[in-house]
């Protein structure tokens, strides 16, 4: 057990000075931002990633500690000294068959997540191996009018992003091809708004997996007699319906309250409807649609998780649940590295529709 | 000096004691406008009588809350009319419609368009039968009138307040109304640069000579820019309470008005009923 500490602990501050000298670069080179922007934009944050590592490690040690000292006393209580002598060396070797299972420490992680890219490496290579071994026979089997040889093996953890990217992207259209025009329309009337208010209300809370079950049980009957990937199609379709909620509310909102002023100035001009409608209405409710549809995403990618871990599609959620089952050394730490990684890719999506917001905002003082 | 009997497409010139049949562009009768309130009835305006002719500059003054935007957008068909009627040349009015122009006293772009685009999207809707390029134009010609020439591609919500009015009157000139309706329209600027619009927008209306109801809290600008002054009564049962004929000769200079001796006798006029 010491010995994995000591391990770990030179990489950290290894890690510290590089980060301050990197810092004290930047100090220097860009002379034009103020010592305080820097201190406040690049100091600040450093300081508390680090802070932030370091009670991690702090906390994850101390958990190392009960669970190796519990280890060690049912050892002495069950078998004896000797054997309890043995796990105390047995752990303090770094031997993985009786490491403590708790939260990983960040260089596990870091560890884990090193070990997931090589992962992908060699999944990638047998890939393309697999696909220059069977591009001929492929080809015949095409000519024959078969179904080509496809890859079968385990996906990579990159795979599984992008697996997951793409079935959040799905549910994401289906929400924007549902949500935007049914938005306009209750929009445009109160008495739609008013006779479909109810359906939205007691709706929008229900929970992803209950939504799930529904498509399942819909899909389910759907897909019997095709070879379609029922599993995607579920998946995104849950997702989907989950986080078209948002984006209905605030479409729906946004053409309701479109400027008065607007709605005169199309009068006046007697505008037809459909000209009324795409000149005026829609551009003036973009920027609630896209606050919508922003809030949808960030939905979409929370809820795609939990759909994917219960409906086994592959993907994100299906690997966490998977290394949660498979109860290997490295699976904890792989789970965190997988938490990260949906944290990061979450935020960089949110990113992304933050910038479209802005771009078709016309307000350019209202900034999210 | 012809006296036509029907009244209804009539009115006779106070001054010279004659009758027009075919001058009046604008012909307020009667009107009555209620609000219900949970108290009963809120009566804004009532038994208002106002006529206006072809070709003529009518400013509307009167204290907050009398009732001057209501006449103006009942006149616009914004608002829909309690009693009595509203014709424009003989035909009343039922709805909004391309051939009463308002200027709102906000500027009212869409923001999301360009200065073009704004004064296209009344002239488009105008003149569907115009090729593109003289329906740009016209709309060109207007935005160079107001003096925006550099500013035909910027988005209206680049402009400052005081650019973005000078497109709400191109927007109103470029479809060519009968009648053009001015809600206000320099009431949110500061005072320089509502000198500025004043000068553009009776520039412009020389040239075209539409006729124009223009509300205003501002009694200088009133009278430089009316033919008539019209006072309206403080609500609740607002009326025409006096009108004030402005006897400058046009085109009109802010020079010449300020220095002519009637200048501070109508101005006194106005104050006075203001006051009173």
């Amino acid at each position: 057990m010491k010995q994995s500490v000591t391990v770990n602990e030179p990489k950290d501050l290894k890690a510290g000075v590089a980060l301050k000298a990197f810092f004290s670069k930047l100090k220097i080179k860009p002379p034009k931002f103020e010592v305080k922007t820097i201190l406040r934009k690049v100091v600040v944050p450093i300081v508390s990633i680090l802070l932030f590592i370091g009670l991690w490690h702090m906390g994850s040690k101390a958990l190392f500690n009960v669970e190796a000292n519990y280890k060690i006393e049912k050892a002495l209580t069950d078998q004896g000294q000797a054997a309890a002598d043995a796990t105390k060396a047995c752990i303090a070797s770094g031997d993985l068959s009786c490491q403590p299972n708790t939260l990983p420490s960040p260089s596990q992680v870091w560890a884990s997540f090193n070990t997931l890219l090589a992962d992908h490496k060699t999944i990638s290579a047998d890939k393309l191996a697999f696909k220059e071994k069977t591009a001929a026979l492929n080809e015949k089997r095409i000519a024959a009018g078969k179904e080509p040889i496809t890859y079968t093996g385990r996906p990579s953890f990159v795979d599984q992003i992008g697996t997951s990217l793409k079935t959040v992207f799905a549910g994401f259209l289906l929400a924007l091809v549902i949500a935007v025009p049914i938005g306009i329309i209750i929009g445009l009337s109160e008495t739609l708004r008013s006779s479909f208010n109810w359906l939205i209300q007691i709706f929008k809370p229900v929970s992803p997996v209950v939504w799930l079950l529904l498509v399942f049980m819909i899909v389910k009957t759907m897909t019997k007699d095709s070879n379609s990937d029922s599993a995607f199609i579920i998946s995104f379709i849950s997702v989907g319906l989950c986080a078209m909620w948002a984006t209905l509310v605030n479409t729906a909102m946004g053409v309701a309250t479109v400027d008065k002023d607007y709605i005169n100035v199309a009068k006046v001009l007697k505008l037809g409807a459909l000209q009324k409608v795409f000149k005026v209405i829609l551009p003036s409710s973009l920027p609630l649609i896209f606050t919508g549809l922003r809030i949808t995403l960030s939905v979409a990618w929370m809820v795609l998780i939990a759909i994917e871990l219960l409906a086994q599609s592959p993907g994100l959620g299906s690997f966490v649940w998977e290394e949660f089952q498979n109860g290997a050394n490295d699976s904890n730490s792989k789970i965190i590295v997988a938490m990260f990684l949906i944290g990061i890719i979450g935020f960089l999506l949110d990113r992304i529709m933050l910038v479209v917001q802005n771009a078709v905002s016309f307000n350019k003082n209202a900034s999210a | 000096m012809i006296a036509e009997k029907s009244t209804k497409d009539t009115v006779l010139d106070q001054e010279n004691g004659i009758v027009f049949p075919s001058k009046i562009m604008l012909d307020l009768k009667d009107l009555k406008k209620v609000y219900p309130t949970p108290k009963g009835d809120y009566v804004v305006l009532e038994d208002l009588n106002l006529q206006i002719m072809k070709e003529e500059f009518v400013t509307i003054i009167g204290h907050s809350g009398c009732g001057k935007t209501t006449m103006l957008s009942m006149i616009a068909g914004l608002n829909p009319i309690t009693g009595g009627n509203i014709a424009v040349l003989g035909n009343p009015v039922k709805g909004p419609g391309p051939d009463r122009g308002v200027i709102f006293q906000s500027p009212s772009l869409m923001p999301w368009m360009t200065a073009l685009q704004n004064v296209l999207l009344g002239v488009n809707r105008v003149f569907p039968h115009a090729t593109k390029a003289q329906r740009k134009d016209i709309a060109q010609y207007y935005l160079h009138k107001v003096g925006l020439d550099g500013a035909f591609h910027k988005k209206a919500s680049e402009l400052s307040q005081g650019m973005q009015q000078r497109v709400g009157i191109a927007r109103a000139f470029a479809i060519k109304p009968k009648v053009l309706l001015l809600d206000e329209p320099f009431g949110m600027l500061d005072s320089l640069t509502r000198g500025e619009l004043q000068d553009i927008l009776i520039e412009i209306w020389n040239k075209e000579k539409i006729t124009a109801v223009m509300i205003t809290h501002d009694v200088d600008e009133a009278i430089f820019l009316a033919d008539r002054v019209v006072m309206m009564t403080s609500g609740p049962r607002a009326k025409i309470g006096d009108v004030l004929k402005i006897d400058f000769e046009r085109p009109r200079t802010r020079k010449t008005v300020l220095e002519h001796e009637n200048y501070y006798t109508y101005r006194k006029h106005l104050i006075d009923f203001l006051e009173h």
